[in-house]
């Protein structure tokens, strides 16, 4: 019996030196108790695949060809009034309207909601470098990173169809944001825009008794 | 007649019946220990091709996630970044850095960055981001405090009991859609404020399946 506990003891001691405890940082893939059906030969988002020659899952649209929509607008694409080309369509995808130039009209009505979605989308993509009051004053700054400031005559001038072109397809050392952001994201950041931008050149006038109350003037 | 048997025989059976109760013990604590997901899931940390720091860009620089996992709201698989997202700032920042050698080769040539995998379901389960943050259920809940981790590590289980133990209490869980993104945000402890947390559970139509068919397929 006492051999028989030496030796018990010790397989434990070793067992657990060996394994040693849950929740210990490791480099070791995740053992899979029984693997049989967790990794299934199917196509999964952003994985490889040795059946293309890149090997990957994940398909480029082939050449000479032209996207009707992406899948976040499956609506719109399979609509039956959808229509590849009209003025409007080309407002809405390239700000510019007939005659190539940047537009000055809104592709959608504008309310506070496309303007919360503006916010919401600009303090995520745009902020990091352009300060959330739209300065150029972003937290990356200090890293070298050079941005522009929304508040000169120059933006403020522009049609909302140029700022919309410069998110889509960047401007100088700027990358675009086609590939990320939404059409409705985009012209919700040029609308939230034009809202920082008032903001920053408000005159006294503009505000009512009560705003003026409000800020002790 | 003399005895067939010595005397020690008569202690034999209680003797092995204390020890396979032992062993038995031993196996199944052992088993229960080392074969389920809180060990062999959690604290995986592999080595990533570029030694991204979500402590630094999600944690001292506060990125939002949707900046480089932009999808995530939108799409059941929340996506690792493109190259391209990395240059919008690295075209600018540390743009000579032998560390980020690997970005500017993937960048330059097409090839995606061979980002290894740390959070991975079995392939029979069909984990929808979307609804679970679109319906007030934070990237921290599943990933931990992933804007302190300079290395990426598997911090929970993310077993099956794991989902069932919030998909039969969403309101030990659910927060604020707004507050979602940030990870630092702390369960209120006074009794109106959890009680509009639970309401959210009522309001949302929030009713997280526990069948099998809501996760299997």
């Amino acid at each position: 019996m006492r051999t028989f506990l030496t030796i018990y003891v010790l397989v434990i001691a070793v067992t657990v030196s060996i394994l040693g405890f849950r929740g210990t940082l490791t480099e070791k893939e995740p053992f899979e108790v029984f693997s049989d059906m967790d990794r299934q030969a199917k196509y999964k988002p952003q994985a490889e695949n040795g059946f293309y020659l890149n090997g990957q899952n994940d398909r480029l649209p082939p050449k000479m060809t032209m996207s009707r929509g992406n899948a976040l607008e499956m609506k719109e694409v399979f609509a039956t009034d959808y229509t590849a080309n009209s003025a409007a369509k080309e407002l809405l995808l390239s700000g510019k309207d007939a005659d190539g130039e940047f537009s000055d009209v809104f592709p959608y009505p504008v309310d506070f909601k496309l303007m919360q979605y503006g916010k919401e989308s600009y303090n995520i993509y745009c902020m990091t470098c352009h300060g959330a009051a739209g300065d150029g004053n972003g937290v990356t700054k200090p890293y070298g990173i050079l941005a522009t400031s929304y508040h000169d005559d120059r933006l403020r001038d522009a049609p909302d169809g140029y700022i919309y072109d410069v998110i889509t397809n960047g401007k100088g050392l700027m990358y675009g944001l086609k590939d990320r952001l939404s059409n409705k994201q985009r012209w919700g950041i040029v609308l939230y825009l034009r809202a920082l931008q008032r903001s920053q050149s408000a005159s006294l006038e503009t505000l009512s008794t009560t705003e003026k109350s409000e800020l002790g003037l | 007649m003399a005895n067939i048997f010595p005397k020690w025989v008569n202690s034999v059976p209680i003797k092995v019946i204390v020890a396979l109760l032992l062993i038995k013990t031993a196996v199944v604590i052992g088993v229960t220990y080392y074969l389920s997901p809180q060990y062999t899931r959690v604290g995986y940390a592999p080595t990533q091709p570029v030694a991204f720091s979500h402590e630094f860009h999600a944690g001292t620089l506060e990125i939002d996630c949707r900046y480089c996992h932009t999808f995530v709201e939108q799409s059941g698989h929340s996506n690792v970044p493109g190259t391209n997202v990395c240059m919008s700032c690295h075209s600018m920042v540390l743009k000579d850095d032998a560390r980020l050698a690997t970005v500017r080769q993937s960048y330059d040539s097409g090839e995606p960055i061979p980002w290894v995998r740390v959070h991975k379901v079995p392939d029979y389960v069909y984990f929808n981001h979307a609804v679970h943050v679109n319906r007030g259920i934070s990237c921290v809940e599943c990933h931990g405090k992933v804007d302190e981790m300079e290395v990426v590590y598997h911090a929970k289980e993310l077993s099956m009991g794991f989902c069932l133990k919030c998909h039969r209490n969403p309101e030990d869980h659910i927060r604020p859609v707004e507050e979602v993104y940030n990870l630092d945000w702390e369960r209120p402890s006074d009794p109106s404020a959890v009680k509009e947390l639970e309401e959210f559970v009522h309001d949302w139509g929030v009713n997280p399946p526990q069948s099998c068919s809501g996760c299997h397929r």
